[in-house]
């Protein structure tokens, strides 16, 4: 009776041993830091080429305004977004108000908008020549002095955050969930109202996952170029794009991007740092208390906040495009258009599915090694995200077409065939490409997630005899299945948003839908590409409801 | 054992795609990397694979990417030719080596010589004119004369113009340098920066519809940009001015071709180049984006006739590349953003 327990809890021990060395946990994240840093180290290396001159330009030019205007953008962005996705996700998470079913995953929905299709379509509502003030002016016979320039900073930032605020707010909201109202009843036990419950418990205990939020919405400010191109407002990344495709020089644009990295990576240790001091505990999701119910002009301000950025978010852009999607119907839907959804589709899909697994692997094998090396790893295979894509897609393209370029001579050596490129414009490799870009995305999600699994619990549970898969499949995953779900999601309809990478490395005739975006835009039909992107938004909502019937659970 | 079925798994993927990519390189047809969009040059490879039964495979992009791409690719690349929308880029393929030169009494009878590059490495497919449009309204168009006159003190705060950073503003500006020299092409440019209404704008369309509601009276735009918005909204109070006429004329600017050295079917992708500045495929340019035909044989479409004919700056286009990194440089230093 005896030896048969402990041989089967040796067989346990054995299977996740088994497993480990199958899998080889432990090079997991090295290997995937070192998928990335191909492409980073590719980007990188243009610091050995000279070009000192275009950075005396820059530097006797415009290099001062272009800093500070990111720096206030980042700044701007990062703070509104962060007070805008904590508090929705807040007041959806704990109260009860008129609207807030609809409201909890309605305000997930601009995730499916690419930020520069919100710039050109909130442009094109609130501009000079845009029908509100059009209509201000025959109204009034005359320019109204009071309406706001909105081609100015405060207008990229405002459209930047109704763009970026759902990763907070997702990822928050995902937090609050969890602990919420269950820190606010601790809090309340000791005699703190719920405003300073928020704030003394509860907001602490969200840290990880609302600065996961903002540091995916930070990375995102400083990488975007669409956005900043539709308000013409110059920041670092168009000092990037005017080096290469104004001044030829494609190295000069790398390096200027390597410092966009290196500042990303300070961010990102920085904040680890902080993290690192404050462990977090696991709460139960199952017993769910009842929503604080929210009457009288509370009730109505928090649902008039919720519906004012709904409406700018969501609604009105979306009304817009399908306005103009009506007119160019006729002249550009075809059945093409089954293709263009069906690639999304499947890059999306497989994506999300590749980055998933992955950072699920990473986030095990640093939990079983959390030493340096996995550490440094984790972040050196999280950076692919803080790149203007267009980069990071030439950092992918030269590697990739120098292998290429090694196999023809090979085979043209051995077999003296003519081969042609046998990776370039293959599936595999725009994953492989996806996957350095966007690993940030699926990563962060799953391990604020992960922040949730203590160690105490995995040891109760190896007592109890489930270690390995089994501790996997029954511990774990319902514990991160949320932040899962959030990880994939992301991941998804970043993908399908994507347009540098798709453009570089899409096979012959692989077009996408956002490859038709871009078709369209790239000769200024912003109308005409709003067929295209009222699909993209429509199919970018699948997931995103997915997402929040699984959270609604 | 293992390493054995390895070898054999091996060996079955590589021979998959050997045989994939054979059958793509044997069967006859030309690749095509191309920034100009689909939409404004399948028409013209249809008619091409209609007329030659040779296939035309092609990809888009930014011209700056499809040219790193091509450098990246360098011996083995799949490309037979490049197409641009302007002559810089073309000027830089030919800077690093990318494009080989062409002989073709065709491409030299139907393309005017200032429409290509002097070393034959390049040529002008369609001529896109840079021009200036006006509000009726609130113009006299014997007010204006040239590109040069928008600096004077007049037009203050009666200017809209796009953003500096797209390449039509600095192959204007280049070829500006190139005929005024330097210092007296950034007196103009900083007159133009004195005068704007409002800041540049992002696009061609947006600065018509701003000089359309009255936020400024002139702007500079390609002409084609102008036939697209009347063409939609008929009724907006604008025209089109030919500025220069007295002096050097219109700036033009070229969408053009050119082959790649490393191509394996040269000849095949001559013949594209070929067609595509024969009277077929010329018309079609004129006639889908209301472009210019280079070839002086085919006359424009019967919307862009009604604007009037007018006299093409006939400085060879290769300076809008050689000069552009000095435009751009110029640009910044005035604050023209």
């Amino acid at each position: 009776m005896k030896s048969e327990g402990s041989n089967s809890r040796g067989n346990s021990y054995c299977l996740s041993g088994s497993l480990q060395t199958v899998l080889g946990w432990r090079y997991i994240p090295v290997i995937v830091a070192t998928l990335v840093l191909i492409p980073v180290g590719t980007v990188m290396l243009s610091f050995l080429s000279p070009t000192g001159e275009i950075w005396q330009h820059l530097v006797e030019t415009t290099l001062s305004r272009l800093l500070l205007n990111s720096f206030w953008l980042a700044l701007g962005v990062a703070t509104s977004s962060a007070v805008l996705g904590v508090s929705l996700a807040w007041f959806t998470a704990v109260y009860d108000f008129p609207g807030r079913k609809i409201f909890s995953w309605g305000l997930l929905l601009p995730l499916a908008f690419p930020a520069y299709v919100l710039a050109f379509v909130t442009l094109g509502l609130f501009d000079f020549t845009g029908p509100v003030q059009t209509s201000l002016r025959s109204w009034f016979g005359t320019e109204p002095f009071w309406f706001p320039n909105i081609r100015s900073r405060m207008g990229v930032i405002i459209v930047m955050t109704l763009a970026f605020y759902p990763y907070v707010y997702l990822l928050a909201r995902n937090a609050f969930l969890t602990q919420g109202k269950r820190s606010l009843e601790a809090a309340q036990s000791l005699g703190l109202n719920s405003a300073q419950g928020f704030f003394k418990v509860a907001l602490p205990m969200a840290r990880p996952w609302i600065a996961s939020g903002v540091m995916l919405v930070l990375m995102e400010t400083l990488a975007d170029f669409g956005t900043v191109a539709v308000f013409n407002y110059d920041t670092f990344t168009t000092a990037i794009y005017k080096a290469w495709f104004s001044m030829f020089s494609l190295s000069a644009a790398s390096q200027l991007a390597s410092l966009l990295i290196i500042i990303i990576f300070v961010l990102i240790v920085i904040e680890q740092k902080f993290r690192s001091r404050i462990r977090y505990a696991e709460t139960k999701q199952s017993s769910r208390m009842a929503p604080i119910i929210l009457t009288g002009w509370k009730s109505w301000a928090v649902a008039g906040f919720a519906s004012a950025t709904l409406f700018f978010a969501f609604l009105l852009p979306i009304t817009q495009l399908f306005i103009w999607a009506i007119d160019s119907f006729a002249e550009e839907f075809n059945q093409r258009y089954l293709g263009f959804l069906w690639h999304s589709l499947t890059l999306s899909g497989l994506s999300a599915l590749l980055i998933c697994v992955i950072s699920i692997l990473m986030i095990y094998s640093v939990r079983r090694h959390p030493d340096m090396v996995s550490r440094m790893a984790v972040r050196i295979a999280t950076i692919g995200y803080a790149l203007p894509g267009v980069v990071l897609a030439v950092g992918i393209y030269i590697p990739l077409a120098w292998v290429d370029s090694w196999f023809s001579q090979m085979a043209m050596q051995l077999f003296s065939i003519e081969t042609g490129f046998l990776f370039q414009g293959t599936f595999v490799v725009m994953l492989i490409a996806y996957m350095t870009r966007f690993m940030a995305v699926g990563y962060n999600p799953i391990d604020s997630a992960m922040q949730r699994v203590t160690f105490n619990i995995d040891e109760a549970s190896m007592g109890l005899g489930v270690s390995g898969w089994g501790m996997l499949q029954k511990i774990h995953l319902p514990i991160l299945k949320g932040g899962i779900f959030t990880a994939a999601t992301l991941v998804f309809v970043d993908v399908m948003k994507e347009m540098p990478i798709t453009l570089m490395t899409r096979p012959f005739g692989w077009d996408t839908l956002s490859v038709r975006i871009f078709e369209m835009t790239s000769e200024g039909e912003w109308e005409q590409a709003a067929l295209p992107a009222v699909v993209l938004v429509l199919t970018g909502l699948i997931p995103i409801i997915m997402l929040t019937r699984q959270a609604e659970k | 054992m293992l390493r054995i079925y390895f070898g054999r798994f091996l060996g079955v993927i590589f021979i998959c795609f050997a045989s994939f990519s054979a059958n793509f390189s044997y069967a006859e047809q030309v690749v095509v990397y191309s920034a100009r969009i689909e939409k404004l040059i399948k028409p013209m490879f249809d008619s091409f694979t209609k007329e030659t039964g040779i296939s035309v495979k092609f990809v888009t992009d930014k011209a700056g990417v499809l040219l790193a791409k091509l450098r990246a690719e360098g011996k083995y690349t799949p490309a037979d030719m490049l197409i641009t929308t302007d002559a810089g880029n073309l000027w830089e393929a030919v800077q690093v080596g990318l494009l080989a030169p062409v002989e073709s009494r065709k491409l030299e009878i139907n393309i005017p010589s200032y429409l290509r590059d002097p070393q034959r490495k390049w040529f002008g497919l369609s001529v896109r004119a840079r021009t200036i449009v006006y509000n009726t309204d609130k113009v006299n168009p014997a007010e204006l004369s040239t590109y040069e006159d928008l600096a004077n003190s007049k037009w203050q705060g009666r200017i809209c113009l796009r953003t500096s950073k797209k390449v039509y503003n600095q192959s204007l500006v280049a070829m500006m340098i190139a005929e005024h020299g330097k210092e007296k092409t950034e007196q103009i440019i900083s007159g133009w920066v004195a005068n704007l209404a409002t800041d540049p704008l992002s696009n061609d369309t947006k600065a018509m519809e701003f000089v359309a509601a009255g936020k400024c009276d002139v702007t500079i735009v390609n002409s084609y940009y102008y036939g697209r918005l009347i063409e939609k909204t008929p009724n907006l109070p604008l025209a089109i001015f030919w500025p220069n006429q007295d002096g050097s004329g219109v700036h033009v600017n070229i969408s053009g071709a050119g082959i790649i050295k490393n191509t394996k079917s040269k000849k095949s992708a001559v013949m594209l180049l070929e067609f595509l500045s024969s009277k077929k495929a010329q018309k079609l340019f004129t006639d889908i984006n209301m472009e210019y035909p280079v070839n002086p044989k085919v006359s424009p479409d019967s919307i862009v006739a009604e604007w009037g004919g007018f006299k093409q700056n006939r400085m060879n286009v290769v300076k809008a590349g050689e000069l552009q990194i000095e435009a751009v440089k110029l640009m910044d230093r005035v604050g023209y953003r």
